[in-house]
């Protein structure tokens, strides 16, 4: 963005290399979007907190909330509200300065992913050339504020989520870092939009269906966001059969739908990234990027706006796996978390970096292998599943004489 | 001079108080968990003294006795009739059979022959609360193990049971059905229709459940070879019900010591196969509940086909009086399995002595020896699938 805000300063006929002012209006140009940020995140994840139970909710053959707002629309908002009106306890044993601040730490953990995290063609925070590098250093700091919240709270449940947690993050961040260093490599730069535009509009162009080491390290990749964003099957840090509430049980009020708003604003950062990696971002399918750079005035602002829509609707189609998986899997154990990150998802990810870097060499040795082998991947990997998943849902739905309904129970 | 009654000498039965407990986790320097009585998936109010060393558990002993509301001692001091509704509180979830234990003693007492057409309608009652207590232990089990979507399923389809047995008797919960002699109500019009239709829509719904959850990977995963208990040890600790079935023991009161209609009535008795990992591991309890649920699904068939006509009610005295000392002693199949009342006659209209056997009571028993060497969230797993009901435990 500082490119733009160099071009506005030009336009008022100044020289932003020599004006004294540039720093000021820099400054209050980050303000300006650190706040737009902030809300964005804050807005999705309230948005999702409503989204969630309505999936839930139709999911689990239930109405759900309906009652504030068109379809209950504006449920999230009433929850604010009641959240903030409340008492904000601290446990007289707990450690004061650190319960209070833990909150903050998960805030400040998941907001700064946004700074790097594309949105469309040309809307993005800082088109750093480290993004990936950035997002995966910052979210660390999420595990922070949850170790913090558990110990501090000074109450057992809270300590064995807290460490449950520490240890799922940590053993994740691996296998996930390794699988996001695929579409690194295969476009050679670490900056999100650089890696978009490696990619191209329709699916067979998409990194997921490269070649088949790409199609695991996606997968390895949402895995290992689901248990870095403590979303079911690895909600163990939250677990509350086992655990009440895990870290947050001794949380109320604002502070508790902090670690909430950071839950579900997670869900967009993951699918996001999930996008942005491996699912060709914005990119508008029969037009390139280049075609995009070129177009100016309204045609731009067009076709800008379908490169957003298209960004958000896959990352949006993620979102609802997440929440879909959510409703319908069981927790796994400790054990088996651990053994899946260490025995399985390790050493693959490792594999699937090792093979691409081969594939990569093939490639160029025989440019044709790679054209070939998209589009058998996307026929394989990507056509045939989705009919057979397709197939066996009408199949279920036939079977217990159920049907499609959309309609009713808003 | 009689000798006084001493605990057995054997080490695996250690008769020391919980604070003596207390004290000794306190000296080994482990982590003491009290999981309860407020724990969302202690299955009512019950503590659990967890001595663990991080997410390992050593031992976990249970506390019963939260919820202890002396029903035996008020069925001493109510008449034989008027202790009927506090037996629906014996066990809430399937209220049925609690009532069905009680109105067989005294009856045995009273030497009445109950109708047929009342006994159709108790085991079509009965039947129907055995599908909707198994459907809440499922529901719940698979919400223990963090499959939240299988319990309002779970729950909807007991919704309709509500339905059938709110019809039949007024009530949803507490159903107060049964009377010393027959049932309150006959079945109403067009009962029989509403059942059939019910039993040909959770047949396929159970289709569903089985895909949804029992055959679910993660779950197996998690519940196969968890706590399995080996034959003889589910004899030695008295287990009863699903669970005794679950580990291949195949006794059911309802076959093996038949009462009511139950022997003109065809049906198997699913017992636990190992399926997936060890005998009578928490998995075959959870698949064995589910079979069951499926015969019942036949016994209810099958006795709207058979029900005949006559009389629901027998001839009783309306004051029931009998010699003081005389005993009666009734077992049933309950949904938490053998249910045994024992009832001894005072000199005027209430008992001497009354005592009610549970299932879920000697479940508890087992959890203890059960939980060594697990995981916390295996003790939660392990809970839900000895489907204890807390009112059950402690009455």
């Amino acid at each position: 963005m500082q490119g733009w805000i160099d071009s506005l300063i030009r336009g008022w006929g100044r020289d932003p290399a020599s004006w004294p002012w540039t720093q000021l209006v820099y400054l209050a140009f980050m303000g300006l979007f650190a706040f737009l940020v902030i809300n964005f995140a804050a807005i999705t994840a309230g948005i999702f907190s409503w989204a969630e139970r309505r999936v839930a909710a139709r999911i689990q053959s239930r109405v759900g909330p309906n009652r504030v707002g068109p379809g209950g629309f504006l449920q999230w908002v009433a929850d604010a509200v009641k959240l903030l009106t409340k008492e904000d306890l601290v446990p007289a044993e707990a450690d004061k300065v650190l319960f209070r601040a833990a909150p903050y730490f998960m805030m400040v953990g998941f907001a700064c992913v946004f700074v790097a995290l594309p949105f469309s063609h040309r809307l993005v925070i800082a088109d750093m050339n480290l993004g990936i590098f950035f997002i995966l250093a910052v979210t660390a700091l999420i595990v922070v504020g949850i170790i913090m919240s558990g110990w501090s709270s000074n109450s057992k449940w809270s300590l064995f989520g807290a460490i449950r947690s520490a240890a799922q993050i940590i053993s994740y961040e691996i296998p996930a870092g390794m699988a996001l260093m695929i579409p690194v490599l295969l476009a050679g730069t670490l900056s999100t939009q650089g890696i978009i535009r490696a990619q191209g509009g329709w699916p067979w162009q998409w990194f997921v269906f490269d070649n088949p080491a790409t199609f695991a390290a996606f997968f390895i990749y949402f895995i290992s966001a689901l248990a870095e964003g403590n979303r079911t099957p690895f909600d163990l840090p939250e677990a509350e059969s086992e655990l009440v509430s895990g870290y947050n049980t001794e949380y109320s009020g604002m502070r508790f739908s902090y670690f909430f708003l950071v839950e579900w604003g997670n869900m967009w950062v993951m699918s996001a990234l999930a996008t942005t990696m491996f699912l060709g971002g914005w990119q508008i399918p029969g037009i390139s990027a280049a075609q995009l750079d070129a177009m100016t005035g309204g045609r731009a602002a067009a076709f800008e706006l379908l490169s957003l829509a298209i960004f958000a609707g896959k990352t949006l189609f993620w979102v609802f796996v997440v929440m879909w998986l959510r409703w319908t899997l069981p927790r796994i154990r400790v054990d088996q978390m651990m053994n899946m990150c260490w025995k399985y998802l390790v050493p693959v990810s490792f594999a699937a970096v090792l093979f691409v870097a081969g594939w990569m060499l093939l490639v160029r040795a025989a440019p044709a292998v790679g054209t070939v082998t998209h589009w058998v991947m996307f026929l394989a990997a990507g056509v045939l599943p989705t009919g057979f998943f397709v197939h066996r849902v009408l199949r279920n739905i036939r079977d217990t004489g159920d049907r499609f309904d959309f309609t009713s129970n808003w | 001079m009689t000798e006084p009654r001493r605990a057995p000498e054997n080490p695996t039965m250690e008769m020391t108080s919980n604070k003596e407990i207390l004290r000794r986790i306190e000296y080994t320097g482990d982590m003491l968990l009290n999981m309860g009585p407020q724990h969302p998936s202690t299955h009512g109010v019950i503590n659990f003294l967890v001595q663990t060393d991080g997410e390992v558990m050593k031992r976990a002993i249970p506390e019963v006795g939260y919820l202890h509301r002396s029903i035996e001692k008020i069925g001493e001091k109510c008449t034989y009739n008027g202790f009927m509704p506090y037996t629906d509180r014996v066990d809430y979830i399937a209220a049925m059979f609690a009532n069905q234990g009680w109105a067989m003693a005294v009856e045995r007492l009273l030497g009445v022959e109950v109708p047929k057409r009342a006994e159709y309608c108790r085991v079509i009652a009965c039947e129907l609360n055995r599908i909707s207590s198994h459907l809440i232990s499922v529901g719940t089990m698979a919400m223990d193990v963090g499959a939240v979507t299988p319990f309002p399923y779970a729950l909807r389809e007991r919704e309709f049971i509500n339905d059938l047995l709110e019809e039949l008797c007024g009530a949803r919960l507490t159903y107060n059905y049964l009377r010393i002699g027959g049932v309150a109500f006959d079945l109403p019009e067009g009962y029989a229709d509403k059942v059939i239709t019910f039993v040909d829509h959770f047949e396929k719904i159970l289709v569903e459940f089985n895909r949804l959850i029992t055959n679910n990977e993660i779950f197996v995963q998690r519940l196969a070879g968890l706590a399995p208990i080996p034959r003889e040890m589910a004899i030695d600790y008295c287990l009863v019900g699903p669970n005794l079935r679950a580990s291949g023991v195949h006794f059911d009161v309802r076959k093996d010591l038949p009462y009511s209609i139950y022997p003109e009535l065809q049906f198997e008795v699913p017992v636990g196969r190992g399926e997936m990992g060890a005998l009578g591991d928490a998995w075959d309890r959870f698949s064995v509940r589910c079979e069951e649920m499926k015969q019942s699904c036949r016994i209810l068939r099958q006795c709207i086909a058979q029900i005949p006509k006559g009389e629901s009610m027998a001839k009783v005295p309306r004051k029931i009086k009998f010699t003081e000392g005389l005993e009666a002693y009734s077992r049933i199949e309950s949904a938490r399995g053998d249910m045994q009342y024992y009832v001894v006659a005072g000199g005027g209209e209430n008992a001497y002595r009354v005592k009610v056997r549970t299932g879920s009571f000697t479940a508890m028993g087992i959890i203890d020896t059960l939980s060594r060497g697990l995981m916390i969230a295996d003790l939660v797993a392990l809970i839900a699938s000895l489907d204890v009901v807390a009112p059950e435990i402690d009455r």
